[in-house]
Formats: structure tokens, sequence, C-alpha cells
């Protein structure tokens, strides 16, 4: 009578399956089983990434697909990163990717370690932070879009409130100056929280014997969060940044709620650009050239900021 | 001699097969979907369906997408030879690209056949929305909306005693409906942060939206009639110096002063609905916005009636237009139900469905409907639509028409509402965005 699990199914399989199943090597069977998934992997990832790489050396359109295409080799590549407009694209990615990185680390750290002090109402708070995290991009852009209305908006009230100008006097959304900090104040607003967890998680992860050994050693408090809390926490931050980093690179939804990429070209995103150009100018083989380079940028910063992220777990 | 005989037979075969279809179709009934942006015209035309539901036994059913995203779902249906919509109700502007890439079916033997003349349209509609090449009797659709940009003004205010003394007094003219663009500029200064009935108002909410189309349909209207062209007439896509002429540069600079000086702050992405709700929450003495809104605006508890007026697109130094809209009605060539959609478009086509269509809200282009000399007084706009309708100019509709308005869009954007550069600048570089575009067309 079999016993385990594997001896019961070894039992009920017929007997024409199991005896060429039998003759299988382990190697063969692995195979078999992670099949599906490569299959699933390729057909998903693989055959788009090079599908596209081929496209991005032609000039196909989507939306002709009776007109005759055309290899136009390096072509797309050139115009794409000769063009100033693609580069202030980018500057303006990057604007935003650095303003929300060091605004949302610094104040989700903080967050954290507040947090992480045991006091009355500790586990309310922390739901309560989080909660704007839980919402949709697309809800939070919406909602902002009025608390940024200068007339009736809560947030033009709170800062007149502050500092006696008229509400109505600034836009928010609407000024060059001003729109990509709105975005950048949504962001914050948004996954501060999420950055927080991490940190949290980072916090809680570090033994409390090394702080009493470290009281033991009359380490003043501001010598234990310079020399244990921050280091020990340091893999986990850079992780919450590396996260981050890849979602803000993309972000799209909230920005398009918010300002449309606007005023001007103040807060269009590469995503933004890349979207128009695909799905509005439907110049496919172009987006497809923007979209490789793009994914050879994000590729090549995630991969030097994972080593170094190794380094520093490995100290 | 030989090649009209065997043109006359093929007319003749197609008009007889169209016949034949339309006859055989009428016994079976057909689920028919109709495509078309989500706006007050779209639920008049449900219920104005629901005759031809009646009459003929097919089920009508419905797709309508809001106006921002509009274009691009729908596009992407037809680009992908989506069954979804059996008729389309595409905005003008698509007619060449659809027409090209072969989503609407090619109507003249079918209009033939049926007797539907497009001489019995009014001409600005059937070359906006049905024509491609423009000029040429190619009907890919028939004219379904005429639409066309126009203002609506608060005559209450206007007519209030004390502000007619003020701007008497300071312009030497009656505070009424403006005339000209400067005249426009005018009225909307002299509103701009006014207090009325204890509440601080605007001037004027103009189009600015940059993710569609929305600032490009509110900047031609003064670009137009300062004298911007498309292109040398002569040689259609010879952009320098037309495009980009001195006074086109002026028309631009118009429409900057204007949002700069008259409008509410924070209307930097507006366009239809968002110029609505301004206009009837008592934010504005003006709006710009197609002349759909005005049913609307008319029956308006808070502003219609009495309380609004309507005026055509204001004359500029150099002519006097106004920017196009509406669409025409097509049939998608990836429907399997095409015999079932032509019958709708026959029905659709009848003066006395076109007249019905018109009570019940939405703007008929049929000459019988608008030359009827009951028509001008049968609404308070509708003689304003006439005099609209009558000085239209459209925008691009060749296929590489999102390109084009795309690169418009975001030119003019640049200038008007974020300030970057000049109108020269601004209007330079969209004369090279746009030979980019003819280039990569191979047009030029």
């Amino acid at each position: 009578m079999p016993e385990t699990v594997i001896e019961r199914a070894a039992a009920a399989t017929p007997a024409q399956i199991a005896r060429p199943l039998r003759s299988l090597s382990d190697r063969a069977l692995a195979w078999i089983f992670i099949a599906p998934t490569i299959f699933l992997l390729l057909a998903v990832n693989i055959f788009p990434l090079i599908w596209t790489i081929r496209l991005s050396f032609t000039n196909f359109r989507a939306n002709r697909p009776n007109a005759e295409v055309q290899f136009v080799g390096l072509e797309n590549y050139r115009r794409i990163l000769t063009d100033p407009d693609v580069w202030a694209t980018m500057q303006v990615t990057a604007h935003f990717l650095i303003a929300t990185l060091v605004l949302q680390v610094v104040i989700g750290f903080a967050l954290a370690w507040l947090i992480n002090q045991k006091f009355r109402g500790n586990d309310l708070w922390t739901t309560i932070i989080v909660l704007p995290m839980m919402l949709s991009p697309a809800v939070v852009g919406n909602f902002w879009t009025f608390l940024y209305q200068p007339q009736i908006g809560l947030f033009n009230a709170a800062v007149s409130f502050f500092t006696g100008g008229d509400p109505a006097g600034f836009s928010m959304i609407g000024e060059v100056a001003l729109a990509p900090w709105a975005i950048v104040i949504v962001d914050t607003w948004m996954w501060t929280p999420f950055v927080m967890l991490i940190c949290l998680a980072g916090l809680r992860s570090i033994p409390q014997s090394i702080y009493e050994a470290a009281e033991c050693d009359r380490a003043s408090k501001w010598r234990q969060f310079v020399t244990i809390t921050l280091p020990m926490v340091l893999p986990f931050l850079m992780l919450a940044v590396l996260f981050r980093g890849i979602e803000n690179f993309k972000m799209f939804d909230l920005v398009v709620q918010l300002t449309g990429g606007g005023p001007g070209s103040t807060t269009e995103l590469t995503s933004i650009t890349l979207k128009r150009e695909a799905f509005e100018k439907w110049r496919t083989g172009y987006a497809s050239a923007y979209a490789i380079i793009l994914f050879v940028a994000v590729f090549g910063i995630s991969s030097i900021y994972v080593k170094a992220l190794n380094k520093v777990k490995a100290r | 001699m030989k090649s009209r005989t065997r043109n006359y037979l093929a007319a003749s075969a197609s008009a007889a097969t169209a016949a034949s279809i339309l006859a055989a179709s009428s016994a079976q009934s057909a689920e028919l979907t109709l495509c078309w942006a989500a706006w007050d015209p779209a639920n008049a035309l449900v219920e104005l369906s629901k005759d031809f539901e009646a009459q003929s036994g097919h089920k009508m059913s419905f797709e309508f997408v809001p106006w921002p995203n509009f274009a691009d779902r729908m596009l992407n249906e037809l680009n992908s030879a989506g069954q979804l919509c059996d008729l389309m109700i595409g905005d003008s502007q698509w007619i060449g690209g659809s027409a090209e890439s072969g989503h609407y079916v090619k109507l003249n033997d079918f209009f033939a056949a049926q007797g539907i003349d497009m001489a019995d349209f009014i001409p600005a509609t059937v070359t906006g929305y049905a024509e491609w090449p423009k000029g040429t009797p190619n009907y890919w659709a028939l004219p379904a909306f005429g639409d066309v940009v126009g203002w609506t003004y608060r005559k209450d205010w206007f007519s209030r005693p004390d502000l007619q003394a003020e701007f008497q007094a300071k312009h030497g003219r009656a505070l009424d409906a403006p005339k000209t663009l400067e005249e426009l500029k005018q009225v909307a200064e002299f509103f701009q942060g006014r207090e009325i009935d204890g509440k601080t108002v605007y001037g004027a909410s103009i189009y600015t939206e940059r993710g569609s189309e929305g600032i490009t349909m509110g900047v031609t209207n003064a670009l137009y009639n300062y004298g911007f062209q498309y292109g040398n007439p002569a040689n259609p896509y010879e952009l320098e110096g037309f495009v980009n002429s001195a006074d086109a540069v002026a028309g631009l600079e118009f429409y900057k002063s204007l949002y700069d000086c008259c409008t509410p702050p924070g209307s930097s992405d507006w366009y239809m609905s968002e110029n609505i709700d301004a206009y009837k929450s008592g934010q504005v003495a003006m709006q710009m916005n197609f002349a759909f809104i005005w049913p609307g605006v008319h029956a308006d508890p808070n502003v219609g009636g009495d309380r609004s007026g309507y005026f055509p697109n204001p004359a500029g130094p150099n002519g006097h237009f106004a920017q196009l809209g509406g669409q025409g009605i097509s049939v998608v060539s990836y429907s399997d139900n095409q015999e079932a959609a032509l019958e709708y478009i026959k029905w659709f086509a009848q003066p006395a469905v076109q007249q019905r269509w018109w009570e019940m809200g939405g703007y008929s282009a049929l000459r019988a409907v608008v030359e009827d000399p009951s028509f001008a007084t049968s609404q308070p706009y509708a003689q304003t639509f006439l005099d609209s309708m009558a000085i239209v100019k459209d925008f691009w509709a060749e296929p590489a028409y999102a390109s084009l308005l795309l690169a418009m869009q975001d030119r003019v954007h640049n200038y008007v509402v974020a300030g970057n550069g000049t109108a020269k600048e601004a209007l330079d570089g969209l004369v090279q965005d746009w030979i980019e575009v003819f280039k990569d067309e191979g047009k030029l």
C-alpha cells in the first residue's frame, strides 16, 4: 500500500503513461515542467522585444497596414538622438525622477523612523499613512486636479490661508514654474508610504541587542543613528529607490490626468511622448526605436544600480 | 465612348446590387452598432434611431466615447480592422486616412442608387465630412452633424444699464455681441475680474487643451481671420510664407493676448466641457465652443432662455472664418452588417428624419431643413448657426492629420499657454514639423 503522496500518485498513473515517463531523465522532466512558462515568456516578452527591434529599423506605421514597409537603417535612432525636443523630454523626466526620489526617501524614512517609535495609535497612523498608495492613480490625478483649482481648490485655499495671497492668483497645473512641482507633490503624497513601509521593514530588522551594546558603550543617539541605523537600513532604502525609480521612469497616468504634459511641454515625460508617437501619430517604427533607446537606458542604469546594491548588502 | 459605356454599366450594376441588397436585407433583422462621441447630440440620436428600429426591424446599439479619448479609441478600432462598429460618425479630419486605408465604404454607387444627392446638403459639410480627395466627387460619408465654433454670451449681463453705460463711456459703442476680434477682446477685458452679483467673473473661456485637438480648434478661429493659410492655394504643400506669414503671426499673438488678459485662472487645459462648466456656473461672460452646446445652454435653468445669446466667430483684419466641426456618418468596411448599415444611412438622409433630427437637438446639414424659411427663427441660435456655417474652414484632412494636429497642438500650446518663445518661432517650428510630416508621407 503506497504511503506518501508521491507513491500514491505514481500508483494511480496508468501503466501506458507511467512507462515512457519512467524512461525520462530528471533533466528532461524538468524541461517538460518549465516549458509552458518559457513558452509564455518567449511569446509575451522576448518575441515582442525582438519584433520591436526589427520594427525600429523600418518606417512601418500600424495604421497603414497596406503601405510598403521600407528598411531605413539607423535613421529612426539618428532622428531621435539628434532631436532637441527628445532631449528636453529626457531632461523633464530626469528632473521629475530626482525630485520625487529625494523627497520620497527623506519623508518616507522620517515617517518610518517615527512609526517605529512605540506610541499609542501607532497602527492606526500606519494605516492612515498608507491609504494614498492604495488609490488608483487615475482617481488621484482627477481629485488633485480639483484640489489645484485656483478658484475652488483646497490646495490654493490652504496656501492662501498661510500666505495671505489671492487663491486665484496662481495655478499649480497651469503655470510653467509650478506645474512640475504639482506633479512631484502628488506623486510624493501617493508613494511616500511605499518607501516608508520598506524603510519600516528595514528598521524593524535591526536587532535590538546592537543598540543595547551601543548604549553600554555610551554612544549618543545621533552616533547610533549614523553608525547603526543608517547603514543597516541602506540596502532597504536603495531597494525602495530602485522600485520607485523604475515606476516613475514609466510614469504616465498621473501626469496625463493632472497636466496632460503641459503647459507647453513642461511636464511631458518620455512615456507620454512615446505614447503619442506610437498611438496618436502612428509612427510605429520611430516609436519602436524610441522604446528601444529607453529600454537600453533603464536596463543599463538598473544594472549598475543593482551591482551597487549588492555591494552594499555584502558589506 | 467605350469607357463611358463601361462606366455607365458598372454604375448601373452597382446601383442594382445596392438596391437588391437593401431589398433583401429589409427582410432580415440585424444588430447594428453605431460609434460616436459621448455628448448631447449622441443622446438625441439614440432617441431618433428608435424610429429606425421600429421601421426596419433592426436593433441599434451604440458605442459612445468621451471626446478626449474618441479619436484614440475609434482610430485604434479602425486601424485594427475591428468589427465593433458598423456605422461610424467619425471626425471630419479622419476622412482622408479612413478613405485611403480602406476603413470606410465608398458611398457613390449607393447614393446614386438611392437618389441621395450631395447637392442637397450644405456644401461646406459635403467637402468637410464626405469628400476625399477634397473637391472631388468621391464620397465616404453622409453629412450627419453640422457643427462650427461660435460664441455664447451672457445677454443678461450685457444688458445691464450700469454696465452698458460704463462700456459706452469707455469704448464709445454699445456693449453688444462683438463683430470683430478686437471688439471681442475689449468686451472680454471689460468683464475680466469684475464683480457681478457678488462673484468675481472673467472675460471669456477659450480652447487651450493640449492633449487632443483643443487649442488647435480654438486658435484657428483667430489665425484664419488674421490671414493664416494652410499653404499656397496654387501649390498645396508649399507652407513657408503662408503658415508663418506676418498675418498668421499676428493672429497667434492675438490668441495669446486673449488668453493672457481675459480667461479664468487655471484655464490652461480647457476644451469643450470645461468651457461649458465655466459658462454655466457663471464664471465667464463669453465662451468659445462648438454649436452643439447651444441647445443645452438654451435649456439650462441658470443661464438658459433669454439670459444667453449667440454670435458667430468675429471677423479679423483679413477675413471672416470659423473653425468647422461636425462629422459625417460612414459605413465601416469591416462590418458584417453593411447592408443594414446602408439602410440606416438611407433612412437618416430622408428630409423628414433630418427635420426631426434638428428638432431633437441635432444639427442637420440638409439644405431642405436649414434653408426652410422657418428655420432661422425656430431656435434662438438657429440664425447664428446658419451664419457660422457660411464661413467655415477646416483643418487638414490628410491621412497624416494626427501628426499634423499634434505638431500644431505642441507648438501653439507651448507659445500661448507656456509662454515659450515668440509667435514667429512657434509658426516657423510648425512649418518645419509639417514639412517633415509631408516628407514622410512622400508629398514633398
